[in-house]
């Protein structure tokens, strides 16, 4: 920090950094600090101990929840980074003009229209297949199908933003030498966007796991996630135990966004257009 | 090569055809399917709205549309109101977010190039954080024994519990919380950008500070702060979990009444005319946004 915020300016410059950082984190971390409170009135301190972290282990409810939300975020985050990758060299290679943009609001749509409406469109949705074609069934099916079709949009936009730093030499470099358009795409293609494919697969995983709107349209009988389970639950008051689920998830949930973050910063160093 | 090149134009084909099939399945199809709903009749039964096409002694399947639903959601103050205060919450809370983000965007416009990255991060970091936990979070602190109000009491600032939970003001908070970094990244985007040596000469021509903020740097960076409050008032119009966790019973807003209907009212129809409402407002605001987008890319 050199040169620069000296005197009064720097003053209010700092408070308002300090204000806006405060802001976003203090109720976070005192939601954790209050997950180690022993007592069962969520806002009186008694003293530190894991009881509610030990609660939420003996919660079978909880826990089968949890793992749902896992497999169906890990599929639903493996199809989204598959059709992200596929609409992003879509999107680089589509002619005519128009025809790109058409392409470009579909598979961008997800990020601006509201959770209510992805999820009654979707459920309209399988419920007119239901009705012709007897499939899908709703439940697990169904939440990972919505939640692959939002997660696309996520992955296009991240896969697209390093395809398009790319150097295209190194492509025609490759087929001059004689490979073959899949073995280049493979061998020199792939290698260069995967920080973006894997920080693409991580966006999609932890949307997917946040999820309680959509699901909550979509889902059937018998497939309640977490968030669903969490969501009927907060909305009954605050729990202890929802504070310590709240912290393992908010911890987790910011080491594969750093992760995330710094691979696709280190990603940014290779392979980029001179 | 001719039969490489071949192969590989097959392959893209596939790519673009599959890619393409999936996008009008699962999102131009859903979005008519909607449209389709919202001009059904209700009904009870599975699926609870008649079908929109009947085959019946004609050649011709009958159309049996009607706009009943939009009607009813013109005429309900109900509807109505929702429309209008979703409107107000989203445009007052993406103000209040632009006047806390805009000195944040600043600061850090103006910071090193290492200090930008980290306090960068840790504006985007939270947003990647549980949605749902950090609106529940502000439940136990506004709650009337909650942290804020024994806070208050302990300082004897107040002796009675405040109500913030579950009032509009609480709804506002939680949007302002949870899209904050929506409205830094578009501002610090363009205050980045920005030629410093343009302010730094407009000091030296004599002019002081504050004066070459308000001519200098406050309106070039305008259309920065339009996209961010665009990007706020986007996502809170159609809002649910915040005004459901945070919001009090008379807190009416779209996503929220959408979700009543949907659920509770069992209202199909009347879900799906809203939902059709919803989706033109947020589609105009978005036309606004790429412009505003355009806009700051276009300037210096």
């Amino acid at each position: 920090m050199t040169g620069f915020m000296t005197g009064r300016r720097s003053v209010t410059l700092l408070s308002a950094l300090a204000f806006g950082y405060a802001f976003l984190y203090l109720p976070i971390v005192i939601l954790i600090i209050y997950s180690f409170n022993d007592s069962r009135l969520v806002t009186v301190w008694s003293h530190a101990s894991l009881r509610w972290y030990a609660a939420l282990l003996e919660n079978q409810q909880m826990l089968d929840a949890a793992w749902l939300s896992l497999r169906i975020a890990a599929v639903s985050a493996t199809v989204s980074v598959a059709l992200g990758t596929a609409a992003a060299f879509a999107l680089q290679r589509l002619k005519p003009f128009f025809a790109q943009r058409g392409y470009e609001a579909l598979a961008l749509m997800p990020l601006i229209v509201p959770e209510v409406l992805i999820g009654l469109s979707m459920l309209l949705l399988f419920v007119v297949l239901g009705e012709t074609i007897g499939w899908p069934q709703r439940g697990a099916t169904t939440i990972a199908l919505a939640h692959a079709s939002f997660g696309m949009a996520y992955a296009t936009v991240v896969i697209r933003a390093r395809l398009t730093q790319l150097d295209p030499a190194l492509d025609e470099a490759a087929a001059i030498l004689g490979a073959t358009p899949w073995r280049t795409f493979r061998r020199v293609t792939l290698p260069l966007l995967a920080p973006a494919i894997v920080a693409g697969w991580l966006l999609s995983f932890t949307l997917s796991l946040d999820d309680v709107v959509v699901a909550s349209f979509v889902t059937g009988p018998g497939a309640s996630t977490l968030p669903i389970v969490v969501f009927s639950s907060v909305r009954l008051g605050v729990s202890p135990q929802i504070n310590a689920l709240a912290t393992v998830i908010v911890v987790l949930v910011a080491v594969l966004i750093l992760t995330a973050t710094l691979m696709t910063r280190s990603g940014q160093r290779g392979g980029r257009r001179a | 090569m001719s039969m490489m090149a071949g192969a590989g134009r097959g392959l893209r084909r596939v790519i673009l055809g599959a890619t393409t099939a999936w996008l009008l399945a699962f999102t131009l199809l859903p979005v008519l399917i909607v449209v389709a709903v919202s001009l059904s009749e209700p009904r009870l039964g599975a699926p609870p709205f008649t079908p929109l096409f009947e085959w019946g002694a004609g050649f011709w399947p009958v159309f049996n549309g009607t706009i009943a639903s939009y009607l009813t959601v013109a005429s309900d103050s109900l509807y109505v109101a929702a429309f209008v205060s979703s409107l107000r919450i989203a445009a007052t809370s993406a103000m209040i977010t632009l006047v806390i983000a805009y000195p944040m965007a600043y600061a850090i416009a103006r910071a090193s190039d290492r200090a930008r990255f980290v306090l960068l991060m840790l504006v985007i970091l939270p947003f990647w954080t549980s949605f749902l936990i950090r609106t529940y979070a502000w439940t136990g602190l506004l709650n009337t024994n909650g942290l804020i109000n024994n806070t208050l009491i302990n300082l004897g600032v107040i002796s009675q519990p405040l109500t913030l939970l579950h009032t509009e003001f609480a709804v506002h908070l939680g949007i302002v919380y949870s899209y904050l970094p929506f409205m830094v990244l578009p501002i610090y985007a363009v205050l980045e950008r920005m030629d410093w040596l343009l302010i730094e000469a407009a000091q030296d021509l004599g002019s002081r500070p504050y004066r070459a903020f308000f001519r200098v740097t406050l309106p070039l960076s305008l259309p920065g702060a339009f996209a961010g409050w665009l990007l706020v008032f986007i996502p809170a119009l159609g809002e649910f979990i915040i005004p459901d966790l945070l919001g009090g019973p008379d807190t009416l807003m779209l996503g929220r009444v959408l979700w009543t209907e949907f659920f509770n009212n069992r209202d199909w129809p009347v879900a799906s005319a809203l939902a059709v409402v919803l989706l033109l407002v947020v589609l105009l605001s978005a036309l606004l946004l790429v412009k505003a987008l355009q806009r700051r890319d276009a300037a210096p």
